[in-house]
């Protein structure tokens, strides 16, 4: 039984809109798996809840018009992990959405859960940051487009207004277009954990394949939310495939990411990691992308 | 005679547990019981000044609320031991159902009961308490420091006890020319059990008396347990204990039985719930003593030892628990595992502000093999001998005989565990392909041995009983003592009954229930005793029953008993192979006799003045991705002498699940606690590394059979021994994989990091 | 302390086969209304926080932690647990055999959670290696068995189910 003051339930996006504007101190519950544990530690017992599990018409994943790529906010990991548009053109975010904790729980955590309660850790957040994903949110308004590092505030917090939900995360063709990632989890053990630190690389080589014409990388847990390393982007742009590159633009991680001292890692072991992940992911893009090292 | 003993018979559990239909405490308990939700204190060392009830007394549900100023001021033990007659030899009794003084981040100060889970809730989180904050300590040997804050005013310098060991003469012996000095220091974590199960129990009184049904491994003990907390009379309290998910020795101790049966009698005896919580159980049950050892040796070129130091330094935790007895274990088999002249040995437990230490699989010798057996490897490093070679040179030989339980090892268990070791997992080609790597990712591969005593005999009592009643269809029911904890006690001794009586096994009905109303009196699930204790009561209720049955064969038959038998379940003429009636014509018979009826029982205490040493050994294969400061483990292979197996299958089971908890021990399990606030900072299955499936190679365990002779089914200790030495095995694997020596387990990414620094391995 | 009404919700949904329904406080998770209103056992309370599985139901074919599922979110579902894979008297399915058979239960308190999972594994008619296999199986915990025989247990039920020998070890 959980200590939960009311439930609200929306059945559909106009309804949810309502009710947070009802019940402004209510927390919004998609899959559950990060409210009803904090509600279950005592955290956040005692609060108000809008369920908008029901809202079905957020579920899926869909292409626009212009190539966009749409997952819509309800969107389970093993969906997204399943979905036959993800796999051929953004293999990346279905292989780090299967290493959120362990099947049941892939089975009913959403993208936008995942992105909405603003934590660093987020398994899909390092590789959404690295192909500049689009947040869209929907409120009294109507709707509202929100590039996601612009979306997240601070640990814990993001952008999310006065009556608005997160109703779908939108990757622009541009991003994933003959693009190739990888995605590597370091945590402690190899199912049921959070990242000590992701990270998320993808590449685009040039047509013979011999120079990294656009090189992207992100991590969790590097910072206080999930980051870009820019300045590592920038030293591989335009310069030929070596595994010196990759030396490179895994030591240029360095001048972007600022991982922090807690019981569950030190800084130096998070850099040491950072940079070591770096140099795998991108060797790894490289490799799918048909580069030749 | 079909035997059943040896076979891979099916768990008599088995169809219960897989429907979902064995009943666990929870199952059991009325839906209209109230629940009791503990308040812990939230600070690690101080005094409880006062505590305000006023607002949770106001939450609509709240029924009662008790707090560490209502409890009665009498002091009572928890560990999970025989009790003694003799005050000298009885567990210290430093418990009190809710605290004033309260000693770790954790501690109880105060019970919120109530209608449901949420009020119960709300009522703790409602509840004001003061606090007098005193400093507190971590760390063992900063207890022991002269100006450490004092934990139980009855112990100066936190020191719970101390025991030695001394044989030869050390001092003399290291004069010796030419010897080689091998020093370390060796740690061990606090680590939890993890049973899937969290220990609850429920209470009500009944006709004057309290009934406690509870997730226990030691239903008696806890029966004696609950009365001394209550200053009742034993005789008041009845105890039951159901299926329970796992327990590893968590529940080798009184948990929160006497809490919940004093919470019923504080609201006229109704019943009441307490269930922990998983992070309730991580803190506030018990934990595995860390334990740092200190092992110097002294040793010729050739690899002879020449005399021997050991030094532990036991984590004890808030309170006694089981106390010494863990580190005592761990030390006492340090002498005898590698024999040398001259051996100075010293102990201590030492109260610290941690959770309280207990039981847990392996009792001390997971810890003293981690040390022991790591020292062993920097010896052969230092010598550049290979391992196997320099165990089998040092090794307890065949023929040797501790003085003090009077075990002896009969046969050449070791060499032989090791042998089948070093073939299943290719050791000796391995060994050789994995000298000398360069390179980032690298292999190798490390082999420990353990040292384990069966039961508790000489230090304590072990003694067993056991109750057969036979049905009117020759079917029979048997009950002891001794607890089914998941590990499989029932289905072997379901096999021994049948076995030793005479009678086909679906002939065999075991009451897996124990009632201490009316389960004969036997001490429990621990020590890895119960195969080994429990035949010997079975074997002699056996006995006695079949007297029984063959003399009222003899008068229904008139065949002399000495020409009579009982096999498979049909009274046989012995001189002509005749079966002359089954076993369910006469007990029916004999039942119903209008002349002379009878009631075909048989009831017998065991008394076990033996004990036995059970050995073998762990071979691991490790990857090590240096850059990456990851291990991976590639294989694992458990090698145990239990002596006969009585299920085969069953048996090789439960090795998999303690080598599981041996991987954990070495790679991942650690119960971390905040250092400025005492605070436990992952006691959640989360942030606890506890391995998962994915966490693991194939798991190979194997067996050498030598039957021990003081057992009357030739078996000893399986329980506990398979998870004493994977955590050694894997590190020495990863010295011979990379060079590195790691002294403390568990050995994770981060340990790695700074000893693959410190080595020079790491680039950056 | 402020006193709030009890919300209540009527759910209706096909538990093991069979329409029903239930009014339910709210606040009920699905563990909760599984084990108190329909006293089904197989649904074990090992962490209550979705991290051991132990309380694993399917919810329209696929494996969910019931503990951290609002009971009220089971309206219009096909929710299966244990007791539905029993045949009418009393029989085993193959998977329940299989872990009967491979010695893969010791105190059976993860049994339930794995063997459903194991049922969403086999009904996908997939054959998958053993690496994937201990993926699938990955969010249970078990303390007892070191997930050897249980491994063991899928993988045979999946290969007789697929009708091909189990592969050499």
């Amino acid at each position: 039984m959980y200590d939960l003051k009311a439930l609200y339930q929306a059945g559909t996006v106009a309804e949810a809109v309502a009710l947070r504007l009802a019940h402004p101190e209510a927390h919004i519950i998609a899959g559950g798996s990060d409210v009803l544990v904090q509600m279950r530690e005592g955290k956040r017992a005692g609060v108000e809840l809008i369920s908008i599990q029901g809202l079905d018409e957020l579920r899926g994943v869909s292409m626009e018009a212009d190539g966009t790529l749409r997952i819509g906010s309800l969107t389970s990991f093993s969906h997204i992990t399943r979905d036959p548009l993800i796999r051929k053109h953004l293999n990346v975010l279905g292989e780090a959405v299967d290493q959120v904790g362990g099947p049941q729980i892939r089975n009913i955590g959403t993208i936008g859960g995942n992105t909405c309660n603003g934590v660093t850790s987020a398994d899909s957040a390092s590789t959404l940051f690295a192909y500049d994903a689009i947040v869209e949110l929907t409120g009294p308004d109507g709707v509202r487009r929100q590039p996601i590092g612009e979306f997240y505030i601070k640990a814990g917090k993001v952008d999310l207004r006065e009556g608005e939900i997160q109703t779908a995360i939108l990757i622009p063709k541009d991003s994933y277009e003959r693009t190739f990632g990888h995605y590597i989890k370091y945590a402690m053990r190899n199912a049921m954990d959070i990242a000590t630190l992701g990270t998320s690389v993808n590449v685009r080589l040039s047509a013979d394949k011999k120079t990294v014409e656009r090189a992207r990388v992100a991590f969790g847990v590097a910072g206080p939310v999930p980051l870009r390393a820019e300045t590592a982007e920038q030293a591989a742009a335009g310069q030929p495939v070596s595994l010196q590159l990759a030396e490179t633009f895994a030591q240029a991680v360095k001048a972007d990411i600022n991982p922090r001292d807690s019981w569950r890692a030190a800084k130096d072991f998070r850099m040491h990691i950072a940079v070591e992940s770096a140099k795998r992911a991108f060797l790894e893009s490289v490799k799918l992308a048909g580069g030749v090292l | 005679m079909s035997k059943s003993v040896g076979k891979s018979v099916t768990r008599v559990d088995a169809y219960e547990k897989v429907t979902g239909r064995a009943k666990y405490m929870d199952d059991l308990c009325d839906r209209s019981a109230l629940l009791v939700k503990i308040c812990h204190s939230t600070i690690a060392h101080g005094f409880v000044k006062s505590i305000d009830t006023t607002a949770a007394e106001a939450i609509p549900g709240v029924v009662r609320v008790l707090t560490c100023f209502d409890v009665p001021d009498i002091p009572f033990p928890t560990a999970g031991h025989p009790w003694s007659t003799d005050p000298d030899h009885q567990d210290v009794a430093d418990r009190l159902l809710l605290n004033r003084h309260v000693r770790y981040y954790g501690d109880e100060v105060a019970v919120v009961i109530a209608e449901n889970e949420v009020a119960a809730a709300q009522g703790v989180r409602a509840l004001k308490v003061e606090y007098e904050e005193l400093p507190f300590v971590l760390d063992v040997q900063k207890a022991m420091e002269p100006d450490a804050p004092q934990i139980h005013e009855e112990y100066p310098g936190n020191i719970l006890k101390h025991t030695d060991i001394r044989k030869g003469d050390y001092e003399k012996a290291r004069q010796e020319p030419g010897l080689i000095r091998i020093e370390g220091w060796y740690d061990t974590p606090t680590v939890q059990h993890c049973h899937i199960e969290n220990h609850g129990c429920y209470a009500y009184m009944e006709a004057g008396r309290i009934v406690v049904v509870s997730s226990t491994q030691i239903p008696h003990i806890v029966r004696r347990v609950v009365g001394q907390a209550l200053g009742i009379p034993w005789g008041k309290v009845r105890l039951v204990k159901p299926y329970i998910g796992g327990g590893f020795g968590n529940k080798q101790d009184a948990l929160y039985e006497p809490l919940c049966a004093w919470c019923s009698t504080m609201v006229g005896g109704r019943l009441v719930k307490l269930e922990c919580s998983r992070e309730e159980t991580f803190v506030s049950n018990r934990v595995r003593h860390a334990i740092r050892t200190h092992i110097i040796s002294y040793v010729r070129p050739d690899g002879t030892l020449v005399a021997r130091k050991f030094e532990a330094f036991s984590n004890q935790g808030a309170y006694a628990s089981h106390g010494h007895g863990v580190v005592a274990k761990g030390m006492g088999a340090f002498p005898q595992l590698y024999p040398c002249e001259n051996v100075e040995c010293d102990c201590w437990s030492v109260f610290t502000n941690r959770p309280a230490a207990g039981a847990m699989r392996g009792y001390g010798i997971p810890q003293a093999m981690w040390a022991g057996e790591c020292h062993i490897d920097d010896i052969c490093n230092r010598l550049g001998m290979e391992p196997v070679e320099f165990r089998r040179k040092n090794l307890m030989p065949v023929g040797y005989q501790d003085a003090f339980s009077k075990n002896e090892l009969y046969s050449d268990t070791f060499c032989q565990c090791m042998e089948k070791g070093m073939e299943v997992l290719g050791y000796p080609e391995k060994y050789r392909a994995y000298r000398n790597q360069t390179g980032p990712v690298r292999r190798g591969v490390g082999v420990a041995v353990f040292w384990y005593n069966t039961a508790v005999w000489p230090i304590s009592l072990e003694s067993s009983s056991c109750r057969m009643v036979v049905n009117q269809d020759g079917s029979l029911q048997f009950q002891t003592g001794e607890t089914e904890i998941g590990q499989g006690c029932d289905t072997a001794y379901s096999q021994m009954v049948a076995d030793a009586v005479g009678i086909p096994l679906e002939d065999v009905h075991v009451i897996s229930t124990q009632d201490t109303d009316v389960t004969p009196f036997g001490t429990g699930a621990y020590a890895s005793r119960q195969t080994y204790i429990g035949g010997f009561s079975i074997m002699q209720t056996a006995k006695a029953l079949r007297e029984r049955i063959l003399n009222i064969a003899h008068d229904q038959t008139r065949m002399p008993v000495s020409n009579l038998d009982l096999v498979d379940g049909r009274i046989v003429r012995k001189s002509d192979g005749r079966v002359l009636k089954s076993l369910g014509e006469l007990a029916t018979e004999a039942l119903y006799s209008m002349e002379n009826s009878r009631h075909i029982t048989a009831e017998t205490t065991a008394q076990i003045k033996s004990n036995a040493y059970s050995f073998g050994c762990s071979f691991a294969e490790v990857e090590v991705d240096i850059p990456m400061c990851k291990v991976t483990l590639l294989n694992l292979v458990n090698v145990h002498d239990c002596g006969t197996l009585i299920n085969p299958a069953l048996a090789e089971a439960q090795v998999h699940g303690g080598m599981s908890m041996g991987i954990g021990y070495g790679l991942s399990e650690q119960l971390l606690f905040d250092e400025k606030t005492g605070r436990p900072l992952n006691n959640n299955l989360l942030d606890y590394k506890l391995s998962t499936i994915m966490d693991h190679p194939r798991l190979e365990a194997r067996f050498v059979e030598n039957p021990e002779p003081t057992s009357p089914y030739g078996t000893k200790a399986l329980g506990e021994p398979p998870a004493c030495s994977p955590a050694p095995a894997i590190r020495n694997a990863i010295l011979h994989a990379t060079g590195v020596a790691v002294d403390s387990c568990p050995i994770t990414p981060h340990v790695l990091y700074e000893k693959f620094k410190a080595a020079g391995l790491l680039e950056d | 302390m402020e006193n709030h009404v009890i919300q209540y919700q009527t759910v209706h949904f096909n538990l093991n086969g069979k329409d029903t329904e239930r009014t339910v406080d709210v606040r009920a998770s699905l563990t909760d209304m599984l084990r108190e209103d329909y006293r089904m056992t197989s649904v074990k309370k090992g962490c209550e926080v979705g991290e051991c599985g132990a309380c694993t139901v399917l919810i329209d074919g696929k494996a969910f932690n019931s503990c951290i599922y609002l009971a009220v979110w089971a309206e219009g579902k096909n929710i299966r647990t244990l007791e539905g894979l029993l045949g009418p008297n009393g029989e085993l399915s193959d998977i329940q055999q299989a872990f009967v058979d491979e010695a893969a239960i010791q105190c059976g308190f993860c049994t339930p959670g794995f063997v459903l999972t194991a049922v969403e594994i086999l009904e996908s008619g997939q054959e998958y290696t053993d690496e994937e296999l201990r993926k699938l199986l990955s969010g249970h915990l078990c303390r007892c068995t070191g997930y050897e025989n249980i491994l063991r247990a899928v993988k045979t039920t999946m290969y007789r189910r697929l009708g091909k020998p189990m592969p050499a070890e």
